[in-house]
């Protein structure tokens, strides 16, 4: 497992580039170049830390602003994703308090942020496809963000290595 | 995150419910209710992916806190005969029931669900009860337990009938297949193999009592092997693996043949609403004959977790969730299985009870309901009115793959159960508008030899 995100953090900052140039082609709506640019401004978070909690989300934070996922060991237990309930824009919510579902054919299963603050933006496309969280748990199918306003919850996270780690060593 | 289902449950209690809740280990909201009820002490908050992990044989990474978790010690769960053939396949092992089970294999469930309603899928149904019931007087012996016309019944039929208590409750769902007037068979609930077990038993002594004589063999689940084989092209992969006529064994009829020198029997039912075949057969050959219809093209193994969005589509009752105790058959729009005879004759357990409501209705009617726009409803989800008052719950739900929306089984008062109506279901503190709709969601495809 540990190997598996390894390789897919790795696989995404090499092919990013090559990701967003296809979005280029296949989509020319004024619309999705607006989502390009997104995901141009979400691509500076592949340099930044990517921090985990014992529950399978990950946070990467830029400046003020956390954009919260989950991670692909989550996505791959879930199975499928049909539905994503994902927190209201401009919703303060709590760190560790429940904030949102994924459900899949198997199970409606919670979501937690991992810091507390305001909600700023949610994956819309997530929404309407959800299955982007099982195919691109990292990138595409980033969640939510949030506007953090207690930067010390930052220090219980986990790094990569730890959370790897945290697999490895069974987390019952 | 990744705590599977609990809140579907919990949603219309207190916290407190939910605190007691937080850590059972429910691998699906929708299918295990055993081990929901499983209370596990608060610290031990968990998140599904870690039970699920544990309850994963294949893995290896059983944990013996798994054990200790649990208030009461549970038995050690226990295999079918074709335990290896789903850990070869690398099938997600779960405790249903007390039995180690496939949720799924490699595949999605969706999409394996999907290739049940395209071609077929074989699931393994060894951990039911297999029961060979016979004797001068097996016929008065069954139908004193259950609803359904055993006398009338042609030999080769089988029928779906109800074991229930004097209060008219469902104590479980069976199939009982005559072979003749002195022997039948019969299949009932994993989940209440103890309960079925004690029911006959007690009825069996009774019956010794009485100077009459009735025989009961409970098929050794590591010796007689059942799966079922569903989807619409069950039958020419039966053609193709095996000599057998099955032009004229329509849905609800049973055959006994032999393949390997060995006798098997082939009864044309399911648990999918398509066309399918239950087959009962020594353990024996059950890898040899379960591999012969996997090398037919466009077979699969197919796991718990189709099988529950296939029979949900269906229509069809999932006992202990949908069906119990405390449910009636009338209240669970099963009126159909009591017999006309047996309604005259009113001589079957809760006869009384069961006749009245037949006449002046229920206070609760089982429906099926679609959520067009929202999100899946699961097991213990209120109903609402449209006014917004509580008014039922969801016993079984889910996302439908072949409607591609959600859809829910659940009780209400009969003024609300009519098709079409609108009702609000509620998820996650919110309400969205479902619409009472007619079962089986999905239009069924047995075989009927017209």
């Amino acid at each position: 497992m540990a190997k598996v995100i390894v390789q897919m953090t790795k696989y995404t900052a090499k092919t990013f580039s090559h990701t967003s140039r296809e979005y280029l082609f296949n989509f020319s709506a004024p619309k999705v170049s607006l989502y390009f640019s997104r995901s141009i401004a979400n691509s500076r978070s592949l340099n930044v830390e990517r921090f985990y909690t014992e529950k399978h989300e990950w946070i990467t934070v830029d400046g003020n602003i956390g954009i919260i996922g989950i991670s692909n060991y989550a996505q791959e237990a879930l199975g499928d994703v049909v539905y994503a309930q994902l927190p209201d824009v401009g919703s303060e919510i709590e760190k560790e308090a429940e904030c949102g579902a994924l459900e899949s054919v198997k199970a409606a299963s919670e979501l937690y942020s991992p810091v507390s603050g305001k909600v700023i933006e949610k994956n819309e496309e997530v929404e309407k496809t959800p299955s982007l969280i099982n195919t691109s748990c990292y990138e595409r199918g980033w969640l939510f963000k949030v506007e953090l306003n207690k930067f010390d919850e930052l220090k219980g996270l986990m790094n990569e290595k730890a959370y790897n780690e945290f697999l490895k060593s069974d987390p019952a | 995150m990744i705590r599977f289902g609990v809140r579907g449950r919990s949603v219309c209690f207190e916290s407190l419910d939910k605190h007691l809740k937080l850590g059972s280990i429910r691998e699906s909201s929708t299918i295990f209710k055993s081990s929901s009820e499983r209370t596990i002490p608060k610290q031990r908050l968990r998140c599904l992916i870690d039970s699920e992990t544990r309850s994963n044989e294949t893995e290896g990474r059983r944990s013996s806190s798994t054990a200790s978790a649990s208030t009461a010690p549970t038995p050690e769960p226990r295999k079918t005969c074709l335990h290896d053939l789903h850990v070869e396949n690398r099938g997600k092992i779960i405790n249903f029931s007390g039995w180690l089970l496939p949720v799924q294999y490699q595949e999605a469930i969706a999409a394996s669900h999907q290739h049940t309603r395209t071609f077929a899928s074989l699931f393994d149904v060894g951990h039911m009860l297999q029961t060979q019931v016979s004797g001068k007087d097996v016929t008065e012996f069954l139908e004193s337990l259950t609803t359904s016309d055993l006398k009338n019944l042609n030999t080769g039929s089988a029928v779906l009938t109800v074991f229930t208590n004097e209060n008219g409750g469902i104590l479980d769902d069976l199939i009982i297949t005559k072979d003749n007037d002195d022997k039948y068979f019969v299949v009932s609930n994993a989940a209440r193999r103890d309960e079925d077990t004690e029911l006959l038993l007690q009825q069996q002594e009774n019956y010794k009592r009485r100077g009459k004589s009735v025989k009961l063999q409970f098929l050794d689940p590591l010796e007689q092997s059942l799966v079922a084989l569903q989807g619409p092209t069950a039958a020419s992969v039966l053609r193709a693996i095996m000599k057998i006529n099955l032009t004229h064994l329509s849905f609800m009829n049973s055959v006994e043949t032999t393949v390997f020198g060995n006798p098997i029997r082939v009864t044309r039912c399911g648990y999918t609403g398509e066309d399918g075949f239950e087959i009962s057969m020594p353990a024996k050959i059950a890898r040899t004959l379960v591999q012969a219809i996997l090398d037919t093209p466009d077979t699969k193994l197919a796991g718990l977790g189709a099988r529950d969005s296939l029979r949900l589509e269906a229509g069809l009752c999932l006992y202990g969730h949908d069906i119990d105790e405390e449910t009636t058959p009338v209240e669970a729009g099963l009126t159909w299985l009591i017999a006309k005879r047996r309604r005259e004759e009113a001589n079957f357990p809760g006869a009384k009870r069961i006749l009245s409501q037949i006449k002046t209705g229920t206070v609760k009617k089982r429906i099926g309901l679609t959520v067009v726009h929202g999100p899946p409803v699961r097991e213990g989800a209120c109903i609402l009115t449209p006014e917004g008052e509580r008014v039922g719950k969801i016993t079984s739900g889910g996302p439908s793959p072949t409607l591609g929306r959600s859809i829910a089984m659940g009780y209400v008062p009969p003024e609300l159960a009519h098709y079409g109506g609108g009702i609000l279901v509620e998820v996650r503190g919110k309400t969205y508008k479902a619409t009472v709709t007619k079962m089986p969601f999905v239009k069924t495809n047995y075989y009927t030899a017209k």
